[in-house]
């Protein structure tokens, strides 16, 4: 799997806000196989690097960030900030959260496209956090976005996937994109099922920066992905109404 | 023994206490100009909440914060024992059964109890937690009443002495300067953490109420004479002043959601520093040559100090060696 050329073995990325301590994240990361951790820049560290402490943590892990511009609510603010993540981090990737609703915490998809233009234009590296929108995924592409980050549901509600449907869909409509869910994840049969659609990778948080052991919840993701991924390889039957005897029954009446 | 502590904040004062009260020549000397000018005991809390907190503390915590309990009523006046109280605004109602996971000796109480705890809360909650072990205290009123017991049994606080300039002349060298000590801890890094003090007679609190917060510990202490503080942001950052509109909307939005009279109330204060962590939030005492240093107590200052002071007093006067907070790994204890 790669990411603007940038190949990766872990399909598990990681969000970094609300473990318990550096050093259980630290561990969380290390059992999840991680290769990118996402990186929450207004609300974890300010303007300053003054979360030096904290990031230093995180750079010697070895893995590679992904700063994002989690609670933005414009074009202006999230570019700025993507600005300020490129100069801390070094790095042109940036994971572009534009907050369109707060309850719901649901990507403002006009202003998405707007500064998923702008900042491709800056020479950014895009992955944006959306819906499962097709026509949306369409523009982001055209915007120059070359990977895509459709919701399972709600940040932080850990729902699951809400719309297994239209994200069946999105994947069949791009199949050559790579598609990451994005937010929503409660469980590993979560992580599971959005494998089993055939999405590259799957980022999530709260899922174990909550759990009350984070480091156990990131091994059991590590595994869920691997099983939905050789699943998905595996080109799984076909479901079907009646049963289906696995060896020949001779002289019964075949069902079917 | 004569033994210099250097840092006036809660861990230096109670390190002091101890060591005066086992016999020991002690002075303290603090860079601020004033008991507690500098240091982020100041800003503190003030609860004593050893079960609370093991929402999201390690198990060590729980058990060392319960010594703060005995100490401080034991100690200091002004300690109220009469529990916490943690509510959940109804959208959060999952997060107050993953609370109650994680925590023990509390109980669950409902609209009709919470009215009898804390009457102006009559009617905006259905359920709550009470935890009716736990108490609070007054962490400025403390320092001082600290300072005067120190200062009863002769041991001189000098303030405005910076350690650079003045090298301490002790036997021994006591280092509870918090964050300040990076020079020598390189592992410490600070959490900011933003509070608030405000007036209002319209509400009254008898112990501290929680408010259960999708990222950071909001809780709101009375104060007695109509002063409440509210706090605290956690924010992984060394700034120790910048206080943002963000975190004051955080703040002032969950007070207002468990009271709206709170929305009427004076802003006394604002205020900002940055707790000293190590990585895994524990605190640590580190002997290095005649250089005992306590640090690391991240926002558990008032809660951890007492045991910290006793194991420090052990390491200063017989070398004393305690595993749970002077082993370096801890991650690998808890895995053992």
């Amino acid at each position: 799997m790669s990411f603007y050329g940038v190949e990766l073995a872990s399909r598990l990325m990681l969000g970094t806000s609300q473990y318990p301590s550096p050093a259980i994240l630290s561990e969380a990361i290390r059992a999840s196989g991680a290769e990118v951790v996402t990186v929450a820049l207004r609300r974890e560290s300010g303007a300053t690097l003054a979360g030096q402490g904290f990031w230093s943590i995180i750079r010697d892990l070895g893995v590679r960030a992904l700063p994002n511009t989690a609670g933005c609510h414009s074009v202006k603010e999230a570019v700025t900030t993507a600005h300020m993540a490129r100069e801390l981090f070094g790095t042109p990737w940036i994971k572009l959260e534009v907050i369109g609703e707060d309850d719901t915490l649901q990507p403002d998809l006009f202003g998405l496209v707007e500064a998923a233009r702008i900042l491709t234009g800056d020479g950014f590296q895009v992955f944006p956090y959306m819906t499962e929108d097709l026509f949306v995924a369409s523009k982001l592409l055209e915007a120059g976005c070359e990977v895509l980050m459709p919701w399972g549901a709600p940040i932080g509600s850990g729902r699951g996937l809400n719309n297994p449907f239209g994200l069946r869909t999105l994947r069949a409509h791009f199949p050559d994109v790579p598609l990451v869910i994005d937010a929503g994840i409660g469980l590993p049969s979560h992580a599971v099922q959005a494998m089993e659609l055939g999405y590259d990778a799957v980022l999530l948080n709260t899922a174990v920066a909550k759990a009350r052991d984070p480091v156990m919840m990131a091994k059991a993701f590590a595994q869920a992905i691997e099983a939905g991924r050789a699943a998905w390889q595996a080109d799984p039957m076909e479901p079907r109404d009646m049963a289906a005897p696995s060896t020949p029954v001779i002289g019964k009446a075949l069902l079917g | 023994m004569r033994v210099t502590v250097i840092g006036a904040g809660v861990a230096g004062l109670t390190c002091a206490l101890e060591l005066a009260e086992r016999g020991a020549s002690v002075e303290v000397i603090d860079r601020g100009d004033r008991l507690g000018g500098d240091c982020c005991s100041w800003y503190a809390g003030g609860m004593l909440a050893p079960w609370c907190e093991r929402e999201s503390a390690e198990p060590l915590v729980t058990s060392l914060g319960q010594e703060a309990l005995h100490y401080w009523a034991a100690h200091m006046p002004g300690v109220t024992q009469r529990g916490s109280l943690v509510v959940a605004q109804a959208r959060d109602g999952p997060d107050l059964a993953r609370f109650a996971r994680r925590t023990e000796r509390f109980a669950w109480v409902d609209g009709e109890q919470i009215a009898e705890l804390e009457p102006d809360l009559a009617g905006r909650f259905g359920r709550a937690l009470f935890f009716s072990e736990e108490a609070h205290l007054d962490p400025r009123a403390t320092l001082k009443a600290m300072a005067d017991k120190l200062a009863e049994r002769g041991v001189a606080i000098r303030l405005g002495t910076d350690v650079s300039a003045h090298p301490p002349s002790g036997d021994r060298i006591l280092d509870c300067r918090g964050l300040a000590a990076r020079d020598q801890l390189t592992d410490l890094r600070g959490v900011k953490g933003e509070m608030l003090l405000i007036r209002t007679r319209e509400v009254a609190l008898s112990r501290p109420v929680r408010m259960l917060h999708p990222r950071i510990p909001l809780y709101i202490v009375p104060r007695g004479d109509g002063l409440f503080m509210v706090g605290a942001t956690m924010i992984e950052s060394d700034e120790r002043r910048r206080i943002t509109a963000r975190s004051m909307l955080e703040l002032l939005g969950a007070a207002y959601a468990l009271h709206p009279a709170f929305g009427e109330a004076e802003i006394v204060e604002i205020g900002c520093d940055a707790r000293p962590a190590f990585p895994d939030n524990l605190p640590r005492i580190r002997r290095r040559g005649r250089t005992v240093y306590v640090n690391g107590l991240f926002r558990h200052g008032f809660l951890l100090a007492p045991a910290l002071a006793r194991m420090a007093a052990d390491t200063v006067l017989v070398d004393a060696y305690h595993p749970e907070v002077m082993d370096e790994d801890h991650a690998q204890r808890r895995n053992a």
